[in-house]
């Protein structure tokens, strides 16, 4: 296997991407996003449920697509549920910072984002970047739709 | 002048393949580390002969000036060029000069017809046969690649009119057991694509034109996928219209081209209007000009129509039933080789199919697959090629394709299923 393609598919991630941490569609839920990669046909439908109106208690979701966009979904499902709203929204801040970082990179923070930092050499694969943020894209809309808005960089 | 070459050389009886690859530049690059390119992605671009670059150079070095206007050398020169060149991608297709409209791709070519009829809906001057409204149909088929099915759903919301489909069967071939009830009277087009570039089968064209004709339709043909690959002939074909591609029969991008008969161009109200389409033009109203030029608004594709006519030239001189024999071959050997390999099952059975596959792959994702056959210097596309509606039909998400071109030889089709094979060890499937 050529070593360029070690930083994307590492252990790690193909490990989310086979055990996929709360797969499924649970209830009850407090809003649902329904993403789909019109480049590929990828689709995510995720729910949210929310504790208290300031922590996530649950995210449950149904993904078709590929490795990347499987293990993004599983390892969001790890870094949001039981977080509260500050945590989520550095945490979400620090994913889109890290797979839109480009061919530079960027040093992202482990502590913080814990196994999501194997996400890190998706930024050299310019075409699975959206792969990787489809979940969190799915996230975002549903917070939203959930009334608590979770985005807090407004470029693309 | 340079720009118009002779006739092409007599065509070899079998394709010098070596010959072919050695006028590709791209084909002698290394990717991915010291990866020789491989490049089975021909159905979504093709690469370019030096013959097709030098004509576009050649073209900006010594003649480049404005078409149809100005009374300069250059300009007569960039005039005699791209006449000449509409002349010859006509010939190509077996049609004549006035019969062939520049656009920039397939899609334009599509939505040309499209909004001509819509403008013609508008307009109870032009031939009732030409108008769309409430009761009447538009036929397509499940098989269609979004080109030729978004702009007919646009039509069809713009008139009033209903879209009807051709479904697909699970072996990807049309099922024509609809075909009486779904082209009927109040079908006023039937629009489908010569080729599909997923399954590629290659549709019975003769059966469909028949039944459009008993009902009075005018039939349009898609053939992006069969034009670079088998010689198309437009009035064997004797089909209405027939849009094609530029960039995926080894020419330029930005250059598309739609051959239609002479009576039905001169019937159609333009599409796009504006400068070099009018004929007379007053503050209140104007005049347009016969076709092909009423459909080439502004300044058109002149530099790429003459790339284009070149590569027309270069196919040309290889011999299209050379070039379909060499593509068939491979496809062949593609498709003996997947079906030795566990776990990969290929789109569509027909038996009369263009040089494409796409596959499956159990166990692995074609976004998956894709990136490891990249790393191993294997380019293919991936996804659902344009054409959802049908991978929804074929119960599939997305698939993997590998297509091939007349540089394209039995090593690329061995480094395919190497690749496909290291795929599937990687991800533990194989």
């Amino acid at each position: 296997m050529p070593g360029e393609l070690a930083g994307l598919y590492s252990e790690i991630i193909l490990d989310h991407y086979r055990s996929g941490h709360g797969r499924g569609l649970r209830h009850p839920y407090d809003a649902e996003s329904h993403q789909v990669n019109p480049l590929c046909g990828d689709e995510i439908t995720l729910r949210v449920t929310l504790a208290g109106g300031d922590r996530v208690a649950d995210v449950s979701y149904d993904a078709r697509g590929c490795s990347i966009s499987q293990a993004s979904a599983s390892m969001l499902y790890d870094l949001v549920v039981g977080a509260d709203l500050p945590l989520v929204r550095s945490r979400l801040a620090a994913v889109r910072a890290m797979l839109l970082a480009g061919p530079a990179g960027s040093e992202p923070d482990e502590d913080l984002l814990d196994d999501a930092v194997a996400l890190e050499g998706v930024a050299q694969f310019p075409a699975r970047v959206k792969c990787a943020l489809l979940p969190w894209a799915a996230f975002t809309d549903a917070m939203t739709r959930a009334g608590v808005p979770v985005r807090t960089d407004e470029s693309e | 002048m340079s720009t118009v070459p002779a006739a092409p050389a007599p065509p070899a009886a079998t394709l010098d393949v070596a010959a072919v690859r050695a006028a590709v530049p791209v084909l002698a690059r290394t990717l991915r580390g010291d990866r020789p390119l491989v490049y089975l992605d021909s159905a979504a671009t093709s690469q370019k002969p030096l013959p097709v670059l030098d004509a576009e150079r050649e073209f900006y070095a010594a003649h480049n000036a404005a078409v149809h206007r100005g009374a300069h050398q250059l300009a007569e020169e960039a005039t005699t060029a791209y006449e000449g060149a509409r002349a010859r991608v006509a010939s190509f297709v077996g049609g004549r000069h006035g019969e062939l409209v520049f656009t920039r791709n397939a899609t334009e070519a599509i939505n040309l017809l499209a909004y001509s009829l819509g403008n013609a809906s508008l307009d109870s001057d032009v031939d009732p046969r030409l108008r769309l409204g409430p009761g009447d149909e538009v036929c397509v088929t499940e098989m269609e690649h979004h080109a030729n099915l978004v702009p007919w759903q646009e039509l069809c919301r713009r008139t009033g009119a209903t879209l009807r489909w051709l479904r697909v069967t699970p072996q990807g071939t049309l099922d024509l057991s609809d075909l009486p009830e779904v082209v009927g009277p109040r079908t006023k087009v039937l629009s489908f694509v010569h080729q599909s570039n997923v399954v590629g089968t290659v549709n019975p064209v003769d059966v469909l034109r028949e039944r459009a004709r008993e009902v009075g339709a005018l039939v349009f043909l898609d053939a992006c996928q069969s034009v670079p690959h088998r010689p198309v002939d437009v009035v064997d074909l004797g089909v209405d219209a027939v849009a094609f591609s530029g960039h995926k029969m080894l020419g330029p991008t930005g250059v598309g081209a739609l051959w239609a008969r002479r009576d039905l161009l001169e019937a159609l109200p333009p599409f796009i209007t504006g400068g070099s389409m009018i004929e007379t033009v007053t503050m209140e109203w104007s005049t347009y000009a016969p076709p092909p030029l009423r459909f080439e608004a502004g300044t058109p594709v002149i530099a790429q129509a003459v790339g284009l006519a070149a590569a027309c030239d270069y196919l040309t001189g290889l011999g299209m039933q050379a070039v379909e024999a060499h593509v068939a071959g491979l496809t062949a050997l593609a498709l003996e080789g997947l079906a030795e390999l566990p776990g990969v099952r290929v789109l569509g059975e027909a038996a009369e199919r263009g040089p494409l596959v796409a596959f499956e792959v159990e166990g692995i994702h074609p976004h998956d697959l894709a990136q490891v056959l990249d790393a191993e210097g294997v380019a293919v596309r991936s996804g659902h090629h344009c054409a959802w509606p049908l991978h929804r039909v074929l119960g599939v998400q997305a698939s993997t394709r590998a297509s091939f071109a007349v540089y394209n030889d039995a090593s690329d089709v061995e480094a395919l299923l190497r690749a496909v094979h290291t795929a599937q060890r990687f991800f533990g499937v194989g």
